[in-house]
């Protein structure tokens, strides 16, 4: 151990507990970082319109365009749920820029009330930073009876930046789909939107 | 600690413990490496038996073995999680790097020996865990865990109710557990315990792998922890992370999991990129041409690795400028590449070389692994992807780099280090006929799997139409001489445990410089009790 350049053990030691506890460092920090992704990521979709998110805002203000684009809507009910889903028309012609309102009808079929809870998402998934929801029924809960019916509105608007945009601009339709499903540990992931139903009968 | 070592046991060096002291409480780096090392073969025995069960299932259309094509997938996603987890990652960073990594910096033993008991053990668990998921129920009426390596919701979540996915995401848990506290172990080692004197730019390439490797994995596996915990939590306890009647979006898993997935393939490659190195330097009699670019080569890999995962997703509806940046990114990952596969050759250029077994493997890798590494920028592109995304032509992609490229490397480093580990010779005759029936077979095996990616054959299917019938057969056939090159091999490693011959300290001559060849073969059970010195020479370029 004459040689300098061999440090001395207890330092190195030392050395060593400290290259360990970093290391250790980086673990947590990058677990917390995948844990944070996920309140990012859907903090992330909502301020973009990432992967088929609807924005939600206020009720349209700016020019409206002569240019249209056709809205499709999909309707579904996940399996477990015995729910008829439908919109009162399959697709509508939407003016961009310009409020529109469409609503959707849910029954209760079964002999039981069931508590169900909507989500949706839009294909083309690039088209979601361009349709702005006013007002939906999505992420809140709904209990109805057997045999009950309700009709839900939901107000939106095609911003006419998707003429503008190279990725979209191209675009003739897209597609507005929801899904119900039996809700899951009885709360709304996402409520922001207040109830809006109106019951029919 | 390691240092104690050096202090205290002038004259217990040749004192080993009782056996299972020895092997079950091992905190002698070697031993842990020769425990991986094993385990790696026999978990590898379990994976090829799956592989061989596919192969025989895609001989020819139709179901002939598999009743329920479920358990084909099963099949499928087991020869993938044991090839990947509990295969090539104990062989490389587990076996060789326990061995060598400490020899070849002139440290006495690895900084936290206890811990890397506990990684070795972690990984045993881990595997043990995955077998169980085997026979347990997943989907509805078969047992087993049929997701693919990947496990995507929601078919891991709402379409696999039974344990079996599980137990899966418990193995890996217990696995990446082991490998983070075996990346903490080498990081702390390499940083801190290299013999006086040994610059990190005169530290031999091997040991730069294993030190940007651990990085790697302890950047990117507590993401794949952190997903699929989620994924548990959605199982289990009604969380929905990736459940979209919740609000979750199943899309965000394959973000983490590939965040952590494709780092994982340069886990993987990164080794052997440096065991080749060696291999290549020691049978042309030369130093590694360019030492610093293949250095830093690994470390752009490791680095430009971590912003390329959405090039696993080109077809979930990315924007066409988001696309237009992984494609980019991708291909720039082949610069590093390049720069390693020509300074393999420029090594080999105006050597003396020698055409040993292992040779035979390193230049075999560079060949194959270059056409993987060709197949790959061709994936790397959005427009090709949208038309061969989870087509055979990915899975002869990936097989060229791992099957052909990982695997060759690690019987490479076993008939390079051979001699080294045990003080045996195998066969010079056994280890070349095991190559030219491995190179051959793997070939017959995976090259025609291009055409059938091109022709529009899917991945995961038990049943395909009589179209790709023909090379599905050849294919098959390929397997079957693949399977037998292992059994040359093993009738080599029993030649070499019988014969009476013995290795010299360094039996491959004047090529060989790293500090290994300096110790016996195979080497003392506690070795450097003096630590060497490193003085400055041109020869550590190696």
């Amino acid at each position: 151990m004459t040689d300098p350049r061999i440090a001395d053990p207890r330092s190195r030691q030392r050395q060593a507990r400290t290259t360990a506890l970093a290391c250790l460092g980086i673990v947590v920090g990058m677990t917390a970082l995948a844990f944070a992704f996920v309140p990012l990521y859907d903090l992330f979709c909502k301020a973009t319109g990432f992967d088929g998110t609807p924005l939600r805002g206020a009720a349209a203000s700016g020019p409206v365009s002569q240019d249209k684009m056709v809205v499709h809507f999909d309707t579904n009910v996940a399996p477990g749920l015995p729910w008829r889903f439908v919109a009162e028309s399959p697709q509508v012609e939407a003016q961009l820029g310009a409020t529109q309102t469409v609503f959707f009808r849910v029954t209760n079929t079964g002999t039981t009330p069931s508590t169900g809870i909507a989500t949706f998402n839009l294909q083309p998934a690039l088209t979601g930073s361009y349709f702005v929801k006013v007002q939906c029924f999505c992420f809140n809960e709904q209990t109805l009876k057997p045999g009950e019916t309700m009709d839900f509105p939901v107000v939106f608007y095609v911003e006419p930046g998707i003429k503008a945009d190279s990725n979209t601009r191209d675009l003739t339709e897209m597609t507005l789909s929801y899904t119900y499903f039996a809700s899951k540990n009885g709360q709304p992931q996402a409520a922001l939107a207040t109830p809006t139903g109106t019951r029919a009968n | 600690m390691a240092q104690a070592v050096t202090a205290g046991h002038d004259h217990a060096h040749d004192h080993t413990p009782p056996f299972f002291q020895r092997w079950f409480n091992s905190t002698n780096h070697k031993d842990i490496g020769t425990l991986y090392l094993l385990f790696a073969f026999s978990a590898g025995i379990v994976g090829a038996f799956l592989s061989f069960g596919i192969r025989m299932e895609m001989e020819a259309p139709g179901l002939q073995y598999f009743s329920n094509p479920q358990t084909y997938n099963v099949f499928v996603t087991g020869h993938g999680l044991i090839m990947v987890f509990f295969m090539v990652m104990p062989a490389l960073i587990g076996g060789f790097g326990n061995w060598f990594v400490p020899l070849m910096i002139g440290a006495p033993d690895m900084a936290f020996p206890r811990m890397n008991n506990i990684s070795f053990w972690l990984t045993v668990a881990g595997f043990m865990s995955l077998v169980c998921s085997l026979f347990v129920e997943g989907a509805p009426g078969a047992t087993g865990a049929g997701t693919g390596w990947t496990v995507y919701p929601p078919l891991s979540t709402a379409g696999h109710p039974g344990p079996a996915v599980d137990f899966a995401i418990f193995a890996l848990h217990l696995s990446g557990a082991g490998s983070i506290l075996g990346a903490i172990n080498f990081i702390t080692t390499i940083l801190n315990m290299r013999a006086p004197g040994m610059t990190l730019h005169k530290m031999p390439l091997f040991a730069w792998s294993m030190l940007v490797t651990a990085f790697l994995l302890l950047l990117s596996l507590p993401v794949l922890a952190g997903a699929i915990t989620m994924l548990l939590t959605d199982r289990n306890f009604g969380t929905t992370f990736f459940d979209p009647a919740g609000g979750g979006d199943p899309i965000l898993y394959q973000h983490l999991f590939w965040f952590f997935g494709h780092p994982e393939v340069y886990i993987m490659i990164l080794p052997a990129f440096g065991i080749v190195s060696h291999i290549i330097s020691t049978f042309s009699r030369k130093p590694v041409f360019g030492y610093l670019a293949m250095a830093y080569a690994m470390v752009a890999i490791g680095v430009v690795g971590f912003v390329v995962w959405a090039h696993h997703m080109y077809t979930v509806g990315l924007t066409l400028q988001t696309q237009s940046y992984f494609v980019f990114a991708t291909m720039v990952i082949a610069v590093p590449t390049g720069v390693k596969i020509f300074s393999w050759i420029a090594t080999m250029w105006g050597g003396s070389i020698r055409f040993t077994a292992a040779m035979h493997w390193a230049v075999g890798f560079v060949f194959l692994f270059t056409v993987g590494g060709v197949t790959g920028v061709i994936l790397a592109n959005a427009a090709v992807d949208r038309y061969l995304h989870d087509t055979y032509y990915v899975v002869a992609h990936f097989h060229y780099v791992l099957s052909l490229g990982a695997v060759f490397i690690i019987f490479a480093g076993v008939y390079y280090w051979f001699p080294k580990m045990t003080g045996r010779i195998i066969p010079e005759w056994a280890g070349k006929l095991h190559f030219w029936l491995a190179f051959i077979g793997a070939n017959v095996l995976f090259f025609p799997m291009h055409f059938l990616g091109l022709a529009g054959m899917p991945r995961r299917y038990a049943d395909y139409p009589e179209a790709f019938a023909g090379w599905h057969w050849v294919a098959t056939m390929g397997g079957h001489i693949f399977a037998l090159g292992m059994v040359v091999f093993v009738i080599g490693v029993v030649l070499a445990f019988r014969s009476k011959e013995r290795a010299a300290d360094n039996p491959w001559g004047e090529g060989a410089t790293t500090l290994e060849w300096t110790l016996s073969s195979p080497p003392p059970f506690h070795q450097y009790e003096t630590l060497p010195v490193i003085v400055d020479e041109p020869s550590h370029a190696h």
